[in-house]
């Protein structure tokens, strides 16, 4: 059943240069308890995508077109009051850098309650009660006097669980972390995927993932946004994506990556993508891998390929003429 | 110097910082054996505050360490002053993360590579000008570039060039930290194919730092695992993720994600408890006790030494590797432990 509706998806910053357009008509939806991630390299427009689904970029640098459908409620729409409650209460947001977004001026607890206290009516006993139980279910170990912390006594991953533990006080219909392990170590990183696989499964809190790993993606996600260029390239079941990938980015893409390397025994060699990302600030109608692309036809470069069911169906989709696995050996 | 002497051994390494008052001593590399030969590329794999990157500042002697030999192709360079030193700062240079930071921005890319050949006093204007052209040309930058400013490259470029610079004096070791760990995949996977045509070409060795498994996984001979300032296990690259002997490198490697939803999903993962203690204090016993799932009565007591047990090239420390056994299977372990297997 579908929770977040976004459709057309437009995101330009105005800058000295002039425009960026850093999200070209991205469309996806998301179910109740789906994990979603949209996943491509710096400058692909994932980022932009995301904070634009609660409206959390500078109004007057960035413009926001397209829709996004919130349980039936138009989001681009609403005043900026009604946003607020939204915010924190229906969609809310865990960043990369747990250390910048808390106050380090305040406990921890203390900053867990503020949520609670802003979006529910409970009183003050009740908050401190709950904000152990989300310390708790974020398993952070003695939550009880960790609630009486302040950030840097904190470790990165417990501050990156704090951050959870306070995007999910009020319940969210859905969560977008953007790049939330990324500042991690390994062995931390695991524990705080965990805690994100275990807020599905126990709040059925929705999540829209952001990260460039696409280790990640395949541990924790239930589908995939493939981005390249402020568009979205392929979208597809997370197994289909690396097991029967279509579009010759998301191709490159997996193989260059060492893990793979590696789990293929092939030779010392990663295959490479030649070529450079194309400038945001254009947007011909055409395919905007096409320069970089070993199957590229006059075709590509001469109209836009539309996001079209895969072979194999099960929602696979993408945007390409020529779409297909590898075509090697 | 023979053949086979390594171009770099390193015995018993000790870092110490001293911290702001009242924090006291950071003690980021604790006794460290490690070697390099001919060739090779060890990988010095290794989660934040483990001490890796303080070992290639060591080794470059970017920094004097505390205690501890570092012998570059035979001689002694731990307690050298800076004159002495410098000859041979020809055969040791260092890639850092990051190229933007460690490049003058005000200064064109062809002066930046002949750099080096400049502080040597190698040739005259027009020979350090035809060696930085020669060398922008083998790690794949168009001539251009040397008349360009960093600003105008992409850190793949800007990388590069960063290469073009460590080795435009033919160095015998170059210390790479962590070089490819600020550029997206796509970029990763062409500096780190260029780092192996390199080193087949020029044949130098290269002490690799970087946390990131699947990349040392890539471009490893021979790996060395850091926790805490010590190295836990040493192995070929090939040993090392076959059969991973210490509890930590096992818990490192289950930890990693792996980009093949089935394999990851159906093995077996270990989440450690807790987090790394903090590097001012002093472990008594085994660094790793803390966090480790089998640890016994002895580990938190007696600090084990980095010996092969099951082979002479699989360097392990850890009191519960035995001949016969191998290393005790963590996912087997007590408390500590979440298990996934869904």
């Amino acid at each position: 059943m579908t929770l977040l509706e976004v459709s057309g998806l437009r995101v330009t910053y105005r800058t000295e240069d002039g425009p960026v357009l850093a999200a070209k008509d991205v469309s996806f939806s998301l179910g109740r308890g789906e994990i979603l991630a949209l996943v491509g390299e710096s400058g692909c427009g994932k980022t932009a995508t995301a904070m634009a689904i609660p409206r959390l970029l500078d109004d007057t640098r960035a413009t926001i077109g397209g829709s996004v459908l919130l349980d039936g409620v138009e989001l681009t729409a609403l005043s900026e009051r009604r946003m607020r409650d939204v915010r924190g209460k229906d969609i809310s947001v865990v960043f990369q850098e747990p250390m910048t977004s808390l106050n380090p001026a305040f406990t921890v607890g203390r900053q867990i309650g503020e949520v609670l206290r802003q979006h529910t009516g409970l009183t003050r006993r009740q908050v401190r009660e709950r904000v152990v139980e989300l310390l708790d279910l974020v398993g952070v170990p003695d939550a009880r006097r960790r609630a009486g912390s302040y950030p840097h006594e904190l470790s990165g991953g417990m501050r990156q669980r704090v951050m959870i533990a306070t995007a999910v006080a009020c319940d969210p219909k859905v969560l977008i972390a953007d790049e939330p392990t990324t500042a991690l170590d390994v062995t931390i990183q695991a524990g705080v995927l965990d805690v994100i696989r275990d807020l599905r499964e126990q709040l059925g809190t929705a999540v829209i993932l952001i990260t460039h790993d696409l280790g990640v993606v395949a541990e924790v996600a239930d589908r995939v946004v493939v981005m390249y260029s402020g568009r979205h390239v392929e979208h597809s079941p997370t197994a289909a994506v690396f097991d029967r990938p279509q579009h010759p980015y998301t191709i490159g893409l997996l193989d260059a990556l060492p893990a793979r390397a590696a789990l293929r025994g092939g030779r010392r060699r990663l295959t490479e993508i030649p070529g450079l990302v194309p400038s945001p600030a254009t947007d011909p109608d055409a395919c905007q891998f096409a320069p970089r692309c070993p199957r590229a036809t006059a075709e590509c470069t001469a109209a836009r390929p539309a996001l079209t069911g895969a072979d194999g169906g099960d929602g696979h989709l993408v945007a390409c003429y020529h779409p297909g696995p590898r075509r090697d050996a | 110097m023979t053949d086979d002497t390594p171009v770099l051994e390193v015995e018993g390494l000790v870092k110490h910082y001293r911290g702001r008052a009242g924090t006291g001593t950071v003690r980021a590399v604790n006794g460290v054996d490690l070697s390099i030969g001919r060739g090779e590329i060890l990988g010095l794999v290794g989660e934040s505050g483990s001490g890796k990157s303080t070992i290639g500042r060591c080794v470059a002697r970017l920094t004097a360490p505390t205690a501890g030999r570092v012998r570059l192709l035979g001689q002694d360079i731990s307690a050298m002053s800076r004159r002495e030193l410098r000859p041979l700062r020809r055969d040791v240079h260092v890639v850092f993360q990051d190229a933007y930071s460690s490049l003058n921005p005000r200064t064109k890319i062809g002066d930046i590579v002949a750099g080096p050949l400049r502080q040597h006093r190698e040739g005259d204007v027009r020979e350090r000008r035809g060696r930085a052209a020669e060398m922008l040309e083998r790690v794949g930058l168009p001539a251009r570039t040397a008349t360009r400013y960093p600003h105008e490259l992409s850190g793949g470029q800007r990388q590069r060039v960063a290469l073009a610079r460590a080795l435009v004096m033919r160095p015998r070791l170059v210390v790479a930290d962590e070089p490819v760990s600020a550029l997206d995949v796509s970029v990763q996977a062409s500096i780190l194919n260029l780092l192996l045509d390199l080193r087949s070409d020029l044949g130098f060795s290269c002490l690799f730092i970087t946390h990131d498994l699947s990349v040392v996984e890539f471009v490893g001979d021979r790996i060395a695992v850091m926790y805490l300032g010590g190295i836990v296990e040493t192995a070929t690259r090939q040993e090392l993720f076959a059969h991973p002997q210490h509890p930590y490198t096992q818990a490192l490697l289950s930890a990693a994600p792996v980009p093949d939803p089935r394999e990851g999903r159906a093995g077996r993962r270990v989440v450690l408890r807790g987090d790394l203690p903090s590097q001012t204090s002093r472990v008594p016993g085994c660094a790793f006790h803390t966090r480790c799932p089998v640890a016994v009565d002895r580990c938190r007591t007696d600090a084990p030494v980095l010996t092969g047990i099951t082979a002479p090239d699989h360097l392990v420390s850890c009191h519960l590797v035995t001949p016969e056994a191998g290393g005790p299977d963590i996912t087997q372990g007590g408390n500590g432990l979440v298990h996934h297997t869904s």
